[in-house]
């Protein structure tokens, strides 16, 4: 017997089909959504509540051997937060890095059903896939690093772009990826070869290679396009956090040549100001530039007051934070592949670049003219916890709310934006665009992030309460693949979510070129690296849509 | 038996070749051997590329005429034996998992999982291996590398504590010392290799410097480095506690600093001794400090086969690497409360499950005599001390050589192992799959262990 | 002396036969002095002797290294069910054990 569900009297956000606050009936059979369901289905009496589609990070850290890393540093912020296990669900610990499944049941308790790990070194995706198969409820999948790529920079250097393109096919679908990850570009072989030095100019000759990081970061964008992988290049600019970096990000927009990019945690790359001097915001030229070029999309990487933790491919920013806060610190060099550090960090309302970070993300959310492609995340967990996502819809939704918090920051750095003067409130089909059917397609999601036939059933439930912060922290339903997992807020199954990838096709010949670089440069086997399809378990190929 | 037929065995046709297996005997996961197979004999009877250690595993996992599972001493089916484990778990008030570090990830997580269900405790050989270097990342961080980027470009090669030519005999040439790399045109001739060690050992020929340091004076000696690093004075009779001479201390000093990528390995000898985690941490420390001078790493040389996926797994699920305590329906970790040497040693543990491991012979004498007293359950491809006590013994099929699964190498690096031949053996994931049912059968509805 | 188990190939090699096969057993109980200590104590090669810490004893074969490969007051012993015997509980709240540098009483067993 099919499973069916019938969710009436809602009031329905679901801004891909242009329904904004329409009281409607939604039909389910077997974790789809249907235009009618038999009299016998099961029904959630939804009237005078808020039906949204599951929400989707595009831009977070939740798996893998950094995050893992991070966990293990952190008990002190572990025991604090302890998750304790229900009837059905399983035990773990919180914090600003939680375990698998208090991740994944987290995400879920915010009313989130999909989550994008943005940063995997290829060859630990094995790992990734592990932790992603023990992340419950979510479906997940992750971005694979290759923009410091020893072998794809060979290829680029001796200019065999055909090559260079089938390359990045081969390792898209040899580790299961959804799409490439462009991470402070060039910046691995100094920080490794050059004594912990870095990339600080888009047009500079990276060592050893003989081209910039502004080439690579073209070559990627357009391979991305020819292949046409779903989502394209994740790109994390160079210069992150450094003042004036601005031009940069500008120049690493302008590299993408009218051809689709998304660029990550836009925030820590719109600071004004001189090079060495303290930063001042930045904020309208990037969302200017953005508001005017629609191929750009962008998620804010929002920092959010009190713990987070600085995690990421960019070795040599985690050195510079490391060097600002003498805390524990990690970093991890991946061969020929990546770079990582890892620092716990805060942020305080008192410090000026703080406050000043804070104040730019607001101003980037509400400065953007098209809330398609300006998404919400905190860059979990670099600019805050995921669970600070309802705080900051509160923040948007709310200028009274937004102007009281300004009375407590560091004023200094609230006179170096525009933020007090910005009186904008986000409405409930905005919020549903940046938190749901924004990042559906900039991820190419065609079955998520929206409540038409066919789609996923993946639905949210919230009673509403002018506290958008306390609405958004507690739906009262979480409906993943047709399935209640939540009911009356609290978990009433357990639900695993599947892994999305996709599977750009490319020349195998192309495997002859490669194997030859792993013997003489890994310290795997060429036949050892690939990963075989069994640690997908439930899973889902998203089309690409190649030209060719 | 002639005699004839004794000395020459039949030769079989029955041959598989398997290229790029993996041996799992130590953390240096090898995945470049290549097995002959004599599929009838069940028995691998050549491992090319595989050192002595590597052979002696693969030649001597052989199918043993066993009983799969003994209870009480007498055979039984695994239905009675999971079942009768099952039951000694949910009728335990303090039920402890060791062991795992000898089993692939996807057991790993099944135990991690039957903890949770039955409130119980679960540790790992690193609380007795690297487990103080865990401690000491825990306090100070760690700056890292994979073994190919060592292998790249690590231009200085210091060991500390370790003799990996007898405990990792492909370390050397494998990935740190001899191969060339990218950086690296001519192996060996573009490395200074230093070794620092109590004793002379099969390992001191390989090094270009070797430093002989008094018997428990690693920490001193480690932090009067850190101190002339940062160009702080140390204590004249500095020879006198470590047994090394200044001289001797500022010429390390000078090529730590000037190395072009510096990486520390450190052994058991740093862990297992007066010191234990501040030792690591100090040399955690020594490597961070480097980096303001150059690029510098620092690696425990990691034991067992899959230790470093048990540390993975454990903290994945539970947020901690090793000694953890699911009493409160939530993990706590307290290293010397939830160790296994401890819990047994103060008698706390009332029913243990043993997976791949031997504490019966390595624990301490008070430790080892609480586990004769309590019922134990094991898993292990061999007979042991362990298994000898057990109330309920399961003999399982060897992982990489009968199994596939996941294995971390020391680097956190994962490798997908390839089986050899079949073995008509249980896994240790299908034995912990089955106690995991059927203990979440029996604590189902009502019963179920929540939150305290 | 100072008492120092550690690994070595035989170990290693031999624990793959099996931990209770003699070969195991006959490295695990065999205990490496330095020539100097050796004569002090009027050990030779092959001679039995008993270890003797605060925790319990155990009886091994001595084997004598020159000193420069083993200083004065140091004996090396392969891990295994030897060097348990004499191995405190007491891991100072980490968990581990003092598995290295073990302070013991070393005597000849006249056989
Ligand atoms: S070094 Fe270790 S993993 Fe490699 S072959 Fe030898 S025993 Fe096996
Ligand atoms: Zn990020």
């Amino acid at each position: 017997m099919p499973s069916e569900l019938k969710i009436a009297n809602g009031r329905v956000y679901d801004p891909a089909n242009n329904v904004d606050g329409n009281v409607q009936d939604l039909c389910i059979r077997d974790g789809k959504i249907v235009d009618s369901v038999s009299r016998s289905a099961s029904r959630i009496d939804a009237r005078g509540m808020v039906v949204m589609p599951g929400a989707i990070d595009i831009h977070c850290h939740i798996a893998g051997p950094k995050v893992n890393l991070a966990r293990k540093l952190m008990p002190e912020d572990h025991r604090l937060d302890v998750h304790p296990k229900t009837a059905v669900t399983r035990s773990g610990t919180g914090g600003i890095v939680p375990s698998t499944f208090a991740t994944g049941y987290r995400y879920a308790t915010m009313g989130y059903t999909t989550a994008m790990e943005a940063a995997v070194p290829p060859i630990t995706a094995r790992h990734v896939l592990e932790e992603l198969d023990d992340t419950p409820v979510v479906d997940k999948g992750f971005y694979v690093l290759l923009g410091n790529n020893a072998f794809l920079y060979k290829l680029l250097k001796e200019g065999r772009k055909k090559e260079f393109k089938e390359a990045i096919a081969w390792w898209v679908n040899s580790v299961h990826a959804y799409t490439v990850k462009l991470v402070n570009t060039g910046s691995d072989e100094l920080w490794k070869g050059r004594k912990n030095a870095n990339i600080t100019d888009v047009n500079e000759r990276i060592d050893h290679y003989d081209i910039t990081p502004s080439f690579v970061t073209e070559s990627f964008i357009e391979a991305a396009h020819e292949l046409g992988l779903p989502h394209p290049p994740h790109i994390h600019c160079n210069n992150l956090g450094h003042s004036g970096n601005i031009s940069t990000t500008l120049d690493t927009m302008k590299a993408a040549q009218g051809r689709r990019a998304h660029m990550a945690h836009i925030q820590f790359h719109s600071f004004g100001g001189e090079v060495n001097k303290n930063p001042v915001s930045g904020a309208q030229e990037i969302i200017d530039y953005i508001n005017d070029h629609e191929n750009i999309t962008a998620d804010v990487g929002q920092v959010m007051f009190g713990k987070a933790t600085a995690m990421t491919a960019d070795a040599p920013l985690a050195w510079m934070l490391r060097n600002v806060k003498f805390d524990k610190w990690v970093n991890a060099d991946t061969e020929c592949e990546s770079g990582c550090g890892i620092i716990p960090f805060s942020y305080q309302e008192s410090i000026y670049t703080h406050t000043l970070q804070w104040a730019m993300g607001l101003e980037l959310f509400l400065m953007s003219k098209d809330p398609w492609r300006v998404l919400l995340s905190t860059d979990h967990p670099n600019g805050g916890s995921f669970m600070n996502y309802p705080k900051l819809i509160k923040l948007l939704m709310d200028s009274a709310y937004r102007k009281e918090a300004l009375q407590h920051v560091n004023q200094k750095a609230v006179a170096k934006t525009v933020l007090p003067e910005l009186d904008r409130e986000y409405t409930l089909n905005e919020i549903a665009i940046i938190t749901r059917a924004g990042p559906a397609r900039a991820l190419g999601l065609k079955n998520k992030g929206h409540l038409g036939v066919g789609a996923d059933a993946d639905i949210t439930i919230y009673t509403e309460e002018e506290d958008r912060e306390q609405m958004f922290n507690a739906p009262r339903y979480v409906i993943k693949d047709g399935t209640t997992v939540i009911k009356d807020h609290e978990f009433a199954t357990d639900h695993k979510g599947k892994i999305l990838h996709s599977k750009p096709g490319y020349n195998e010949d192309i495997a002859t070129e490669i194997e030859p670089f792993f013997e003489d440069y890994y310290s795997v086997k060429f036949s050892n690296y690939a990963i075989s399809e069994d640690y997908l378990h439930d899973h889902e190929e998203v089309p690409t849509n190649p030209k060719s | 038996m002639p005699e004839a037929a004794k000395s020459k065995p039949k030769e079989s046709k029955n041959i598989r070749i398997v290229k790029d297996a993996t041996c799992t005997f130590c953390g240096c996961v090898c995945d470049d051997m290549e097995l002959t197979v004599d599929l009838d004999a069940h028995r691998i009877t050549k491992a090319k590329k595989a050192c002595v250690l590597g052979r002696a595993w693969f030649y001597e996992h052989t199918l043993e005429d066993r009983p799969v599972v003994l209870i009480d001493g007498k055979e039984a089916t695994l239905d009675e034996g999971l079942d009768e484990a099952a039951r000694i778990l949910v009728d335990a008030k303090f039920p402890i998992t060791y062991g795992l570090s000898d089993c692939p990830c996807e057991a790993q997580r099944v135990a991690v999982d039957i903890m949770d269900t039955i409130n119980g405790n679960i540790d790992t050989t690193t609380s007795v291996c690297h487990g103080p270097s865990g401690m000491a990342f825990q306090g100070v961080g760690e700056s890292t590398a994979t073994l190919g980027e060592i292998k790249n470009r690590a231009d200085l090669v210091i060991y500390w504590g370790g003799n990996p030519a007898e405990s990792h005999p492909r370390h050397f040439t494998r990935y740190a010392v001899t191969p060339k790399g990218m950086f690296i045109p001519n192996g060996k001739k573009d490395r200074t290799v230093v070794l620092v060690d109590v004793r002379k050992t099969p390992s001191t020929p390989v090094a270009d410097i070797f430093i002989q340091v008094k018997p428990g004076k690693d920490f001193e000696l480690l932090w009067a480095l850190r101190a002339l690093v940062k160009g702080k004075k140390i204590s004249e009779d500095i020879e006198e506690q470590t047994g090394v001479s200044r001289e001797v201390l500022d010429d390390l000093v000078e090529r730590m600093k000037n190395c072009q990528f510096g990486v520390l390995f450190m052994g058991m000898g740093l862990t297992m001794t007066r010191g234990r985690h501040f030792n690591s941490g100090a040399i955690y420390s020594l490597a961070s400090d480097l980096n303001e001078f150059t690029h510098f790493v620092a690696k425990p040389v990691r034991g067992h086969g899959n230790v470093t996926g048990a540390d993975n797994v454990v903290s994945w699920q539970t947020g901690y690497p090793f000694g953890v305590n699911f009493n409160r329906g939530y993990p706590r970790f307290n290293p010397g409360e939830f160790t296994t040497s401890d819990v047994l040693a103060r008698g706390e543990a009332d029913a243990a499950m043993i997976v791949a491991s031997d504490p019966a012979s390595n624990f301490s004498k008070k430790a080892i005599e609480h586990l004769e007293k309590i019922p134990v359950i094991s898993m292990d491809v061999k007979e042991t001390h362990t298994t000898r006590l057990s109330r309920v013994r399961f003999a399982v099929a060897t992982y990489g050589i009968n199994t596939g699964g996941t294995v971390y190498r020391m680097d956190d690096v994962p490798i997908s192992l390839r089986p050899a031949f079949d073995s008509p053996f249980p896994t240790d994931q299908e034995v912990l799959e089955g106690i995991c049912q059927r203990v979440k059968k029996m604590l189902s509805g009502s019963k179920a262990r929540v939150a305290a | 002396m100072i008492l120092v188990p550690g690994r070595s190939q035989k170990q290693g090699t031999s624990l793959n036969k099996g931990k209770l096969k003699d070969e195991y057993l006959e490295v695990t109980t065999t205990a490496e002095l330095n020539e100097q200590d050796m004569r002090r104590l009027k050990l030779s090669n092959g001679d039995k002797i008993r270890l003797k810490s605060d925790i319990g004893q155990t009886v091994v074969t001595c084997i004598s290294k020159k000193e420069e490969d083993l200083p004065s007051g140091m004996i090396f012993i392969p891990y295994g069910p030897s060097s348990s015997q004499l191995m405190g509980s007491d891991t100072a709240a980490s968990g581990m054990p003092m598995s290295k540098h073990m302070q013991v009483e070393v005597t000849k067993v006249k056989s």
